[in-house]
């Protein structure tokens, strides 16, 4: 799943999106509350939170590696690393 | 917060310095009632928290109960500077002698108090500081260590007084120094203090101000004096910009972005807080730039609060375009700060390239924010460029 907003953008695969443990996980490390659980246990993005991405990494440390992507849109969409 | 002088003469009354006889009412009955308990003439003064009560109006003589009544009515009505009075001070009137001023103010620039004295009162501290400097004394003391009498005794002795008056006004002095310390003051001043013809003195008029800070602390007087918590005692009512500006502050925990100051020029202004953004306001209008607002924004808050805080700028009709400069930051992030801004011009229509005049914030993650910056066109500059060079180039924008 994708989600944009003007400055940021967040791509999670399905796998994880799907995953009601690392969809918690996402929602409890970050410190913006872009990532949020839905009914089902599955992950929402909050999507007018996305710009509020301070770039931390604590999302991507906690997924599987390169299932979680957070997109400098101002930079071309690069990935942050 | 300041005091209106029934509250400043009640304060320093409870401090143990004598005052005059009388007390406040709202209505002429009250007032009327006053002037009874004084048994003797009266002075009635309006209670606003302005100036020019003399000139205006309101202040009056009255020689028995029913003149005080009658001229409380009027004097309560009389709107001044665009102030309804809150009440009257109805003050017996005392036979001067002699008019003495004693005050305590903060000194910024030293971090200490100093006391002032001077044996020509009953006119502005100031003018006598500009005409006749020789007749004031100074005394700077700390606001941590105990106060001794002889450091009042100084300063009332450097203007010439001496015998009993020293020794009467030393303690007077002493009282109020302490009453400073005491009560959190930012200023506290007595004008005049009077000798009477038996040799006694007494404050006649009194002005106090409190630090903001310090309400929760000075909770028990302000609740006796029955100042409300609501009561801001600023000079003047918060307009719908500075009250829009608070709410924004609201939103979140996060930062500071609001405690917005409205003026009538055409530069708005989101600038650094603390001595910067005092520093960069002086400077616009230095180079000729006319602000459209004194604003706060500082602690890294969110990029919704900035957003929301460069929008009601941008926003207040007369404003041709918006300058964001600090000092160099480091609790306030360079790129959340210009993701705000930069929000705030598109959702309002508005290109960045065209409506921010200069983005002058070096420091935490500016790398990332001269990204964004670049990607919108927005003129910025880095720390190579002093304060004063980028208020001239937001001024020159306009």
């Amino acid at each position: 799943m994708r989600s944009d907003a003007l400055f940021i953008g967040v791509e999670v695969d399905e796998d994880v999106a799907r995953d009601p443990q690392l969809a918690a996980r996402l929602a409890e490390v970050c410190p913006v509350d872009i990532y949020a659980t839905a009914e089902d246990g599955t992950l929402r993005i909050v999507e007018e939170n996305l710009d509020e991405c301070v770039l931390c990494r604590l999302c991507i440390d906690a997924t599987p590696p390169a299932t979680v992507r957070v997109l400098k849109l101002y930079e071309e969409g690069a990935v942050l690393a | 917060m300041r005091f209106y002088e029934y509250e400043s003469k009640e304060i320093i009354r409870r401090g143990g310095i004598p005052t005059s006889k009388g007390g406040f009412g709202r209505t002429a009955e009250e007032a009327r009632a006053r002037a009874e308990e004084v048994d003797g003439p009266v002075v009635i003064k309006s209670q606003v928290l302005t100036g020019g009560r003399m000139k205006a109006g309101g202040v009056k003589f009255a020689s028995d109960p029913d003149e005080a009544a009658r001229l409380a009515a009027e004097v309560l009505e009389l709107e001044i500077n665009g102030h309804m009075p809150r009440g009257v001070l109805v003050d017996g009137r005392v036979e001067v002698e002699h008019e003495y001023y004693a005050g305590v103010v903060w000194d910024g620039l030293r971090k200490q108090p100093v006391m002032l004295f001077s044996d020509m009162g009953g006119i502005d501290i100031e003018e006598v500081a500009q005409t006749h400097p020789d007749h004031v004394g100074r005394g700077h003391f700390s606001n941590l260590l105990p106060f001794s009498d002889f450091q009042a005794k100084q300063v009332i002795a450097s203007v010439g007084v001496s015998g009993s008056d020293l020794n009467r006004l030393t303690p007077i002095l002493t009282k109020l120094a302490r009453l400073f310390v005491e009560r959190d003051m930012t200023l506290a001043e007595i004008n005049p203090l009077a000798r009477l013809a038996d040799g006694t003195f007494v404050a006649v008029d009194a002005h106090m101000e409190m630090e903001n800070e310090a309400r929760p602390r000075q909770k028990a007087l302000l609740d006796e004096l029955g100042v409300g918590e609501d009561e801001t005692r600023e000079a003047r009512e918060p307009t719908a910009f500075e009250i829009a500006g608070e709410e924004i502050d609201r939103q979140d925990h996060r930062g500071v972005a609001g405690n917005v100051t409205e003026f009538d020029g055409n530069l708005g202004l989101v600038i650094g807080a603390g001595g910067g953004s005092l520093t960069l306001f002086d400077a616009v209008r230095a180079h000729g730039g006319k602000p459209a607002d004194y604003c706060e924004i500082g602690g890294n808050p969110s990029v919704r609060k900035t957003c929301g805080l460069a929008k009601l700028v941008l926003s207040k009709p007369g404003v041709d375009k918006v300058a964001v400069m600090m000092s160099i930051v480091s609790n306030t992030r360079v790129d959340i700060v210009a993701r705000g801004v930069i929000k705030a011009c598109l959702e309002l229509g508005h290109d960045p390239a065209e409506k921010i005049a200069i983005f002058r914030i070096p420091g935490a993650w500016e790398e990332e924010g001269f990204k964004i910056l670049e990607r919108y066109g927005v003129p910025y500059a880095d720390r190579t460029v002093s304060l004063n060079e980028a208020a001239r180039r937001a001024a020159e924008a306009v």
